[in-house]
């Protein structure tokens, strides 16, 4: 029941939105995005007296003739991204406080149906729901871009939707494929589909279905070049929604849909897919170094920062998958935080040309501080939410080859390279002919870089809590990867 | 007292917090008084502490303050050890940290961010402390990132300057390479050992034999990290630019405690390093060349601050020489001496700059002996340890290194030996430039000198007193006094070194040096007081060697070359060509392609986005419908 709450409240507080068109509508967004933020904490206590528990499940028939039904479930993987869209979309409406959006009530109403699309592919338990989630998601945020988005939106949302779109119906064909396999009757069930006969032959090519649709999202090189325009053009609050959450739609999709129904497509592929991530790590590093655009070098240093994520999923160990859950909450959270940044900066100076900017430091000392400590967990300085992440995901990489482990962890060199260069060109040096434009935080921007501080020093010291929701599904997963070999 | 143990971290940590947020309204007295009064405290609990572990019985006591990152058989506390190595870590950390401290006081007392400096400072102290208190690898490399942290903050402490954020990024970014080295290190000793606690790994390790390639590789990998954070070559470049930072800070981070964290770390490790000679073999050549070098350099700079770093360089390289031929007591005992003498140098500089107005260059320097008593006194004894002049504390430290790396290499020996003699020149060159001589600054310098006030020539004297005694702990075997470190550390080392030196060498050491150290002392003398040469000035184009050693080996244009423009020209290759006109012109080229193809199907190809919306809402409907209905 209370999963039905969770999923439904933001779908029905869109409609309030939606209806409400007037100023106020930011305060009701972020009024009803902190009251799903309670469900969620309550469904989120009711999973850790009893992660089994009858109330966190729902199951209906909904087309029945093909074994579709609307299950929802909860395990320790979802709950955790469940968590972090939740978590941060009171964040996110909450940055966009001193934004004056026209059709401000389309705006947050779109930011909730999102909410309420991404609490759905986490919470989806069938196959074809899920994919209908993941379809659903990528509307509103199309239209966040689209709407709001800058110069050049038209051209780059479109690349954006048809990218994306071809991605999905490569997965839609292999979800078939993989339906018909079924044990009779088939079904979409997550049961089913985990325990779908599919010689290796066939598990080849349904891996590239599934990971194409999964690694565009994510993205993962070479797939990744609607991204770095996308996330650069889109309205703050997109670009927040983009990397925050949505992007781990793709990492959540190859933990849960790919790698316990394709075993032998991951042993014949996986280790293809981990170079490519290796790969983007460097390169995308590499090109984060060049960036004059702060907001673009925030999207380059994200393809490298998913890259490892990704890198540790393919790595298929404890430490990997669980550094990927730890990760993927820290990124989120760390890139919040720094898409805000940009957006404060953006809207005092009119630029986010890190070559006109410098000096900032000597204006705002609280910004500094904020500043470094989010910078601080990008760059995964121990007792930061990164380091644990970053350490996870490493440490799994090596064990499965030392010398992968030795090329992603270049990006613990390149990602202090280019943070730093680009902390030292906006905030320090000789105060700025125009820095005294820069004034001082007001509070909805303190409250905002303030919560993301402390969450990434409290997930850098106390990453427990996180870790042990995680690991028993965790456990199951690599149970159903070790039964074929 | 081991129930007080986690404040010593945590006073420091209070005091950050506590500074930075009251930050601007603390005047200079109560932010330095907040600051230095945590580290004392520490320091208290740290002296407590170590009279326990000196009496009993050294059972090492490890407190797990809570459960950090566990995932699957990987388990890491939080949590500290303390045993006779930690605690006679603690000791120097936080009493020469308690100086610096209060020394700062006075010294900063004229900036107006002085919250911001001392908050860093203790943040430094919390973090050198974790380093040093750490129960297993990962704790370590908290504190170890960490100073790493506090140490970039410090060294950009006056952000306006562009150099001087320059050369904190490049401290931590080279720190960075060094700790990317460590955490792989880390890794092979999870893979090896199942663990990454002092206690389990040191004990597996037990059972390993000599040479095992798996554990020479951590000894290298760790040794990487130990690069980074103790300026070995090739990864030195950063110490002297780091001078860029207020001078209390070069004292504290760059000279007593942060750069010899390397070192603690392989003592730490002995079980591992033990068992590797090769790796020990590499560890003592890298230092033997970092020692050499950096003390060449060192003959040819003119900025006070920069002798020491380069001489702070030098002596770490005596250190790993030392670690290299299995002396680990040998080489903590000239951490501990040189954490005396190179602050107390450090220190002096900067009152010496303090009473100059901020100048640091010694050609304009000169006759600050009469004006400056208590600072020429003091910086004296350190000029006369650091040279190994006995019975200052120098002396023995470096002595013993001498007489380990004589029984290893003879080589070596020769080697350090010289470089001993160009530890002895710089130091006097500096000495008599600055306190001797005509006095070479400008007339308003000239006005404005004055000895420093109380808070500052105080741990000047202290650390004086502590380069003068601080030897005796450490007596080589000819005195037929106990070498008392090494008793102390006996527990914490699995195999002592091998090496003992014979009497009559010892004797041939002592009268040897003792002779070369005079003839310098008159050398220097005569050419920089009485024939009153000063170094030529920097439009003089010096040629042959001298230009190699002004130049600094050319090390930092050549890493430029090297590195750093073809990793930007690599970079802005891969976005130009690669990105922009290769994958992603490709992804453009396919759809573009595509919608030529595909005229027959023109009507539903609009590329208008609205449409296949449209009909994929349609169909989701369609389905919900058909699902109602059946």
């Amino acid at each position: 029941m209370i999963t039905l709450v969770l999923l439904f409240f933001p779908l029905l507080a869109a409609l309030g939105a939606w209806m409400l068109r007037k100023e106020s509508v930011k305060v009701y967004a972020l009024v009803s995005a902190i009251i799903e933020l309670g469900i969620c904490a309550y469904a989120l206590q009711q999973f850790i007296l009893d992660p089994a528990a009858e109330a966190l499940l729902v199951d209906y028939w909904w087309i029945k003739d093909l074994g579709i039904s609307f299950h929802l479930g909860l395990d320790g993987i979802s709950i955790l991204l469940v968590a972090l869209t939740n978590l941060l979309t009171p964040l996110i409406i909450l940055s966009s406080f001193r934004n004056n959006h026209t059709n401000s009530g389309t705006f947050y109403a779109l930011i909730l149906i999102m909410q309420f699309a991404l609490n759905g592919v986490f919470m989806a338990m069938d196959g074809f729901l899920f994919y209908i989630f993941w379809e659903l998601a990528l509307l509103p945020i199309w239209f966040i871009c689209l709407l709001w988005g800058g110069a050049d939106k038209v051209r780059i949302t479109l690349k954006f939707f048809i990218y994306t779109l071809a991605g999905s119906l490569l997965m839609l064909l292999g979800l078939i494929t993989v339906y018909l396999h079924t044990p009779v009757p088939n079904s979409f069930s997550v049961d089913a589909l985990y325990a779908a006969t599919l010689d290796p032959s066939m598990q080849g090519w349904l891996f590239w279905c599934f990971f194409l649709a999964f690694a565009i999202k994510i993205p993962i090189f070479p797939l990744h070049t609607w991204q770095p325009d996308t996330y650069t053009d889109a309205p703050t609050q997109g670009s927040m929604l983009l990397s925050g959450i949505m992007l781990k739609m793709g990492l959540y999709g190859i933990i849960r849909w790919m790698l316990p129904v394709l075993p032998d497509g991951i042993a014949a592929w996986g280790p293809t897919a981990l170079v490519l991530c290796a790969i983007g790590i460097v390169y995308a590093s590499c090109l984060a170094l060049v960036q004059k655009d702060f907001k673009r070098l925030i999207a380059y240093s994200s393809i490298a920062h998913v890259g490892l994520i990704a890198a540790g999923v393919f790595s298929l160990n404890m430490q990997g998958l669980q550094g990927a859950m730890v990760q993927m909450l820290a990124h989120g959270v760390n890139v919040v935080g720094l898409f805000f940044i940009a957006d404060i900066i953006q809207r005092r100076m009119n630029t986010r040309e890190m070559q006109a900017l410098g000096g900032l430091a000597h204006n705002s000392p609280v910004f500094t501080i904020l500043f470094m400590v989010i910078l601080l967990g990008s760059v995964a300085l121990p007792l930061t939410n990164g380091f644990v992440g970053e350490f996870l995901l490493l440490n799994g990489i090596y064990q499965y080859s030392a010398a992968m482990a030795a090329v992603c962890g270049l990006t613990v060199i390149l990602g202090a390279v280019y943070m730093l260069r680009a902390y030292q060109k906006v905030m320090l040096g000789e105060p700025h002919a125009r820095s005294a434009e820069f004034t001082g935080l007001d509070t909805s921007e303190k409250v905002v870089l303030f919560s993301c501080a402390l969450l990434i020093i409290a997930g850098g010291i106390y990453p427990k809590p996180i870790l042990t929701i995680a690991q028993p599904a965790i456990e199951d997963v690599l149970v159903l990867i070790q039964d074929i070999y | 007292m081991h129930q007080f143990t986690w404040l010593i971290p945590v006073l420091p940590l209070l005091g950050f917090l506590v500074i930075g947020i009251f930050n601007k309204r603390l005047p200079v007295s109560l932010s330095g008084g907040i600051a230095s009064a945590t580290v004392f405290l520490s320091f208290v609990i740290s002296l407590a502490i170590f009279r326990e572990v000196q009496l009993q019985d050294s059972v090492p006591e490890r407190i797990v303050l809570f459960e950090w990152i566990s995932s699957g058989d990987l388990q890491i506390d939080f949590s500290f050890l303390i045993d006779r190595l930690s605690a006679i870590m603690l000791l120097v950390v936080t009493g020469v940290g308690t100086l610096i401290h209060i020394y700062s006081i006075g010294y900063m007392h004229h900036e107006q961010d002085h919250a911001r400096y001392f908050s860093y400072l203790n943040l430094f102290v919390f973090f050198m402390l974790l380093l040093v208190m750490g129960s297993n690898y990962i704790v370590m490399f908290a504190g170890w990132e960490g100073v790493g942290l506090s140490s970039y903050l410090l060294i950009g402490f006056w952000f306006k300057n562009t150099a001087y954020n320059d050369a904190a990024k490049k401290a931590f970014i080279m720190n960075r390479i060094g700790d990317l080295g460590f955490l792989l290190g880390v890794f092979l000793i999870y893979t090896t050992f199942g663990s990454v606690n002092y206690k389990e790994v040191f004990d597996g390790a037990r059972n390993f034999g000599m040479d095992n390639p798996a554990i020479v590789a951590i000894c290298l990998l760790l040794f990487v990290g130990a690069m980074g954070k103790s300026a070995q070559i090739p990864l030195y470049t950063w110490l002297p630019d780091a001078m860029a930072g207020p001078t209390p800070v070069s004292a504290l981070i760059h000279a007593a405690t942060m750069v010899t964290a390397g070192i603690y770390m392989v003592v730490r490790s002995n079980v591992l390093f033990s068992l590797a000679p090769y790796a020990g073999e590499i560890v003592a050549i890298v230092g033997l060349a970092t020692a050499f070098f950096a003390a060449s350099i060192g003959l040819r700079q003119n900025d006070i601050k920069k002798v020491l770093a380069y001489s702070t360089v030098s002596q770490l390289g005596y250190m790993f020489v030392a670690l290299g031929v299995g002396a680990y007591d040998t080489a903590l005992f000239h951490v501990i001496t040189h954490a005396f003498f190179k602050a107390l140098l450090f220190l002096g500089a900067g009152s010496v700059i303090h009473a100059m107005s901020g100048e640091q260059d010694i050609r304009r320097m000169g006759a600050l002996k009469a004006k400056l008593p208590v600072t020429h006194f003091t910086f004296l004894i350190g000029t006369l340890a650091i040279a190994g002049i006995p019975p200052f504390a120098g002396f023995f430290s470096k002595d013993e290194i001498l007489a380990v790396t004589h029984g290893h290499s003879l080589v070596m020996f020769t080697i350090l030996v010289i470089t001993s003699v160009m530890t002895a020149v710089y130091m006097f060159r500096l000495y008599w430039l600055v306190f001797y001589g005509d006095f070479r600054g400008t007339e308003l310098q000239k006005t404005h000198v004055h000895e420093s006030p109380l808070s500052m020539t105080i741990p000047l004297i202290v650390l004086a007193a502590l380069s003068t005694l601080g030897g005796f702990i450490g007596m080589p075997e000819i005195f037929h006094a106990p070498h008392i470190l090494k008793e102390f550390l006996a527990p914490v080392i699995w195999k002592a070194s091998p090496h003992t030196a014979s009497y009559s060498f010892e004797y041939m050491l002592i009268a040897g040096s003792m002779v070369i150290l005079a003839v310098i002392i008159y050398l220097t003398y005569s050419n920089y007081v009485k024939r009153k040469q000063v170094p030529e000035a920097d439009d003089q184009i010096p040629s042959g060697i001298s230009a190699i050693l002004s130049n600094k080996y050319y090390v930092d244009e050549v890493y430029d070359t090297l590195i750093t423009k073809p990793l930007n020209a690599l970079s802005d290759f891969a976005y130009r060509f690669v990105e922009l006109r290769g994958i992603d012109a490709l992804v453009n080229g396919v759809s573009k392609t595509l919608t030529n193809l595909s005229g027959v199907l023109k009507f539903s190809q609009t590329g208008y986005t609205g449409g296949y919306i449209f009909s994929m809402v349609i169909g989701i409907i369609l389905i919900l419908v058909l699902s109602l209905m059946a």
